[in-house]
């Protein structure tokens, strides 16, 4: 017999959460034998370079573009968040050659692949108004040059690259808020279906 | 001689940006740099040995 407490919305979202993730799976002591290659690395490289991202984004945010043009400490601080994107692109990037090549959406993973793709273009339109949001002559350039491209495709109504304040709200605000949610939901996907196998493990 | 004349010196990128042209593609010579080094790296991933592999347990 179902109680009260059984029908809570509560009670029913807890043990359909831990149904699907229990703690062991969520954060699991072992890992299956063909995770030991170097392959297997860049999806939490990717991760770590986030976190120091988005560590050092929250500095440059407290402190203001004085602060990062004219101190050294400025200099240091942006170069840090710069040189954390780089690193993020290009293990990102080898992270999908390898996740394509051994066909990563096998095995029920379409949801894991998927968040991957929107997780990935996500994070170029952040690195793109980061580039916008610079304040100096390189980020004026770089805006004046994609103005053409995005009123070509009709978007600079919503997303003019030459407005300062709303490149900088989508970069600090609504881009890296999607691209944490995201990556939380890829990592889920991850825990809950498994590190995709390679094709001989399959059979 | 400080840090950062010393990398500005052997870094030295106060000059127009050099680019390949190939047919309609055009690239910066720092971004084809990058692009080889990227292949380097998963190639060099696939191929080196992890360190510890015999010694791990198998999981699930």
């Amino acid at each position: 017999m179902t109680t009260e407490i059984d029908r809570q919305w509560t009670t029913r979202l807890r043990k359909t959460v831990v149904e699907k993730l229990p703690p062991e799976k969520l954060l699991p002591d072992t890992q299956p034998a063909y995770v030991a290659s170097w392959i297997y690395v860049f999806g939490v490289t990717t991760l770590a370079a986030l976190a120091i991202v988005i560590a050092t984004g929250c500095v440059l945010a407290m402190k203001g573009p004085l602060w990062w043009h004219l101190s050294s400490t400025g200099h240091f601080v942006n170069s840090l968040h710069l040189w954390s994107v780089e690193i993020f692109f290009f293990a990102m990037v080898i992270h999908l050659w390898g996740k394509y090549f051994m066909a990563a959406w096998r095995g029920g993973r379409q949801l894991t692949w998927v968040t991957g793709v929107v997780l990935f273009l996500t994070s170029i339109g952040a690195g793109f108004t980061g580039y916008v949001s610079q304040t100096n002559y390189d980020s004026q350039w770089i805006s004046t040059q994609a103005k053409d491209g995005i009123n070509a495709t009709g978007g600079g109504a919503f997303f003019n690259v030459l407005n300062l304040g709303q490149m900088l709200m989508w970069h600090i605000v609504l881009l890296p808020l999607a691209a944490v949610a995201l990556t939380a939901v890829h990592v889920i996907y991850v825990r809950i279906k498994g590190v995709v196998p390679p094709f001989e493990e399959e059979k | 001689m400080g840090l950062t004349e010393f990398f500005g010196a052997v870094f030295n990128l106060d000059h127009v940006g050099k680019y390949i042209h190939w047919g309609f593609i055009q690239l910066s010579v720092s971004n084809a740099i990058l692009i080889a080094l990227m292949i380097v790296t998963f190639i060099s991933a696939l191929l080196l040995p992890f360190p510890g592999k015999r010694n791990r347990k198998e999981g699930k």
